[in-house]
């Protein structure tokens, strides 16, 4: 009899989700679907707020990157009122982003997706989490756990507040740097750069090969890949640049984020409340892995996919370990995980750069005057879950009329439907599962971090 | 071992990262806790590790921690799930405590909001809503509630995140089996800038209330002592008229820490209070006058929207 599977809720996941698999007559699987069960509409409530408002509002859109979301919808209002942040705040930003995106990846990998490698897909469910973790890997686990909390309480330090910072002004930035904070800083960073580095490696040479091999077949199809790149050398850029749009075969186009529109498109469906973006060019979007048309992905394995290279040194030569197996684009869900990794040292390396640039203790944090005026405006980063875009448009007195957002989930939601659905396949065959082969499944969904 | 079960509704996730960012408390207290179920970090699933169940069951737990606000049918089914299996109910955060940001969606109808996110953007393909008569996904309910409107709840732990040493003297205060001291009061009572009153002339009196589009004055190498108060600079800072606790047992209020005004996040000073009749008040204090102040909900219901009666704009 035909019949479905309902996993839900997802877990070790950073949002709320369910899974749906659907088996045929036969016990196999007829198709997956992942479906979002909530719709949040931001968007509507931004409405007839002034645009300054905005970046402490949209924070609330998710406590693990509140950060990427302050910083996106600051520049989409800046570009409204027609004003630019001094190079100053533009670095502090810069550096808050780096510093935020640090216990962000060492959770994701740690905490969330970890007990899946260290303890196995098919442990006890009740001790495949952290704490499980902590059972098996005690001195890891610890060290994970202290990074984390160090560097959320680093930048809570100097910043305020790092859930749902306050400190990006339109214009600028709240406060500057001071000397004792940009060494208490330094330092923090220079342990984190340590302990990403003996991250990638533990991941590279002992947690992730067997776990890549095993899961080629759970998870490989060709798509296309979204990420920002620095305009002048196409290098990983995560806080200013413009977006490259990478096809299968590897060609590009690259455009400005306010150009949003051309090149991306979305589409509704009716079980599920998150839409699904997609290639404009395209026409269409159609899941099939062996030949997906118009479905692009994004997040850290687009970043890496779609750059020439890192500007970072330790960062770029782990890049090109990871090409040199893998080739460009490489294809696998399961890469997510150590392309998440690259990302860590790069964001330790960039956070070291900027706070050794004495530049970044200037005083002028902000461009004054501003005064309110019609505008329309977009503003973009990369968030760890992928290209964050915010446009906004303002009325004479600078109070929002329309606001529209695509966040880094958003554009994975058809990437994931697609893994999840390839890996169901894989996984249950003649109506043969267990808990270990749905977690496999769902393995193919956290590697998104969604 | 205490059992605590931990479900997160229409929420964001920054209050579970609030209770990770209890740090070392944190992990003096695991091995006292045991977490049955709690979907950000552990594995128990609603129908049973196969999906063999067809009834939404949580594992009976003694205490209950719910974050966000009940936005949904599904929501509702996990609350009544989560309140049915155990002992003590600890609503977490401004969202469960108040309905948070996401209720400012309540100044507007639900339909509105779908027809903007599916029908009214400029990258979307115009469709019809997601269909939950068809489809398995839960019914948006018309508005977005705090928890308390729906089950009891037996301790509030508001904030936007909670400040963890409140999320600590919850837990402990709940292990060791007596009331939690929680902050009463304003944020301006934990406050350390200087307040030099009406009669000493404030920067903002009898002039336009300040936007954030201006910048305060304050001297960056001294202390938050020597920064004036911002509201007696202009600046419309929701400090009188919101719940203390945010910097914790020692800090300042976190963001006047930031050099910017408060926004309301822990929610109302109290159950009782009216946050639109009190901050006249606050500004006539400082020479302002309430009548110029934008975007009056945007400011005084940004965090309390379940409870606030506004009513609904045009769409
Ligand atoms: S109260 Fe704040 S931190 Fe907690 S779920 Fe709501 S928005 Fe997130
Ligand atoms: S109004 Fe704001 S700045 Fe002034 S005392 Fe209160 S919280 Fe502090
Ligand atoms: S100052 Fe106000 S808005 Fe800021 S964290 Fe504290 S209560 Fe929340």
């Amino acid at each position: 009899m035909p019949r479905t599977i309902r996993i839900a809720p997802l877990t070790r996941i950073e949002g709320h989700a369910a899974l749906d698999i659907h088996l045929d007559e036969a016990g196999d699987v007829a198709d997956a679907r992942m479906t979002v069960m909530s719709l949040r509409g931001f968007e509507k409530f931004l409405m007839g707020r002034p645009v300054e408002e905005v970046p402490r509002i949209v924070t609330r859109i998710c406590g693990i990157c509140p950060w990427q979301h302050h910083i996106a919808s600051t520049k989409a209002a800046e570009a409204c009122l027609g004003v630019a942040p001094t190079p100053t705040a533009a670095q502090l930003r810069e550096l808050c982003q780096m510093l935020a995106s640090i216990p962000d990846k060492i959770l994701h990998f740690y905490f969330l997706a970890a007990p899946d490698f260290v303890l196995g897909p098919g442990a006890d469910p009740a001790l495949r989490n952290v704490a499980g973790l902590v059972g098996a890997a005690p001195e890891l686990a610890r060290k994970a756990a202290l990074m984390r909390y160090r560097t959320q309480m680093g930048l809570e330090k100097f910043a305020g507040k790092v859930i749902h910072p306050v400190a990006v002004l339109v214009g600028g930035f709240s406060k500057p740097l001071l000397e004792h904070e940009r060494a208490e800083l330094l330092a923090l960073t220079r342990d984190a750069l340590d302990f990403s580095l003996e991250s990638v490696r533990l991941a590279r040479e002992t947690l992730l090969p067997p776990l890549v091999k095993r899961f080629r077949e759970l998870g490989e199809y060709p798509s296309a890949y979204l990420g920002m790149v620095d305009p002048n050398d196409g290098s990983l850029a995560l806080h200013d640049g413009v977006l490259r749009l990478m096809d299968q075969d590897g060609s590009h186009e690259e455009f400005h984020p306010s150009d949003y529109t051309s090149h991306l498109a979305e589409k509704v469906e009716p079980w599920t409340y998150l839409k699904f973006p997609y290639m404009r060019r395209a026409g269409r979007l159609v899941l099939d892995e062996r030949e997906p048309v118009g479905l692009y992905r994004t997040n850290c394995l687009a970043r890496v996919n779609v750059c020439e290279g890192i500007s970072t040194p330790l960062a770029h030569s782990e890049l090109e370990i990871f090409r040199r197996e893998f080739g460009r684009p490489a294809h696998q869900t399961f890469l997510y995980h150590w392309a998440r990794l690259i990302e860590l040292v790069y964001c330790c390396e960039r956070a070291i750069e900027l706070l050794e640039d004495p530049a970044i203790l200037g005083r002028d944090i902000r461009t004054l005057p501003i005064a309110p005026r019609a505008g329309e405006g977009v503003g973009c980063v990369e968030a760890p879950r992928g290209t964050l875009i915010y446009h906004l448009k303002c009325d004479h007195e600078g109070m929002v009329t329309h606001a529209n957002l695509l966040a880094g989930t958003t554009h994975n939601n058809a990437g994931m439907n697609l893994s999840a659905r390839q890996a169901a396949r894989s996984a249950i065959k003649g109506g043969v599962y267990d808990q270990g082969l749905l977690n496999t499944v769902e393995m193919s969904l956290r590697a998104y971090d969604p | 071992m205490v059992k605590i079960a931990g479900e997160w509704l229409n929420s964001c996730s920054g209050c579970e990262i609030a209770i990770l960012n209890l740090g070392e408390t944190l992990l003096t207290l695991l091995p006292e806790l045991e977490f049955v179920h709690l979907p950000v970090l552990t594995d128990n699933k609603y129908f049973g590790q196969t999906g063999e169940r067809d009834a939404l069951t949580i594992p009976r737990a003694v205490v209950g921690i719910v974050s966000g606000g009940v936005r949904n049918e599904e929501h509702l089914e996990v609350l009544r799930e989560l309140r049915a299996k155990t002992d003590v109910l600890v609503a977490l955060g401004t969202c469960a405590t108040a309905g948070g940001i996401p209720a400012l969606a309540n100044q507007t109808s639900a339909a509105s909001m779908r027809e903007l996110v599916y029908r009214g953007q400029p990258s979307t393909v115009p469709g019809p809503d997601p269909d939950p008569s068809r489809h398995h996904i839960p019914a948006m309910l018309e508005t977005c509630d705090a928890v308390s409107q729906h089950v009891k709840v037996d301790l509030s732990v508001p904030g936007c995140p909670p400040h963890p040493d409140w999320i600590a003297e919850a837990i402990v205060s709940l292990l060791e089996g007596r009331a939690p001291a929680m902050p009463e009061r304003s944020v301006c009572d934990g406050c350390p800038t200087r307040r030099l009153g009406p009669d000493s002339g404030c920067a903002g009196a009898g002039g336009t209330l300040h936007r954030l589009l201006e910048q305060p004055a304050f001297d960056p190498d001294k202390g938050l002592e020597e920064m004036r108060c911002l509201l007696e600079q202009g600046f419309m800072c929701m400090g009188p008229v919101t719940r203390r606790g945010c910097g914790g047992r020692e800090g300042a209020p976190r963001c006047i820490a930031a050099r910017v005004p408060c926004r309301g996040c822990y929610g109302p000073v109290n159950a009782h209070s009216l946050p639109f009749v009190d901050y006249v008040g606050a500004l006539t204090a400082v020479g302002q006058s309430y009548a110029d102040m934008p975007d009056k909900p945007g400011y005084l219901s940004r965090f309390n929207g379940s409870h606030t009666i506004i009513r609904k704009l045009e769409d």
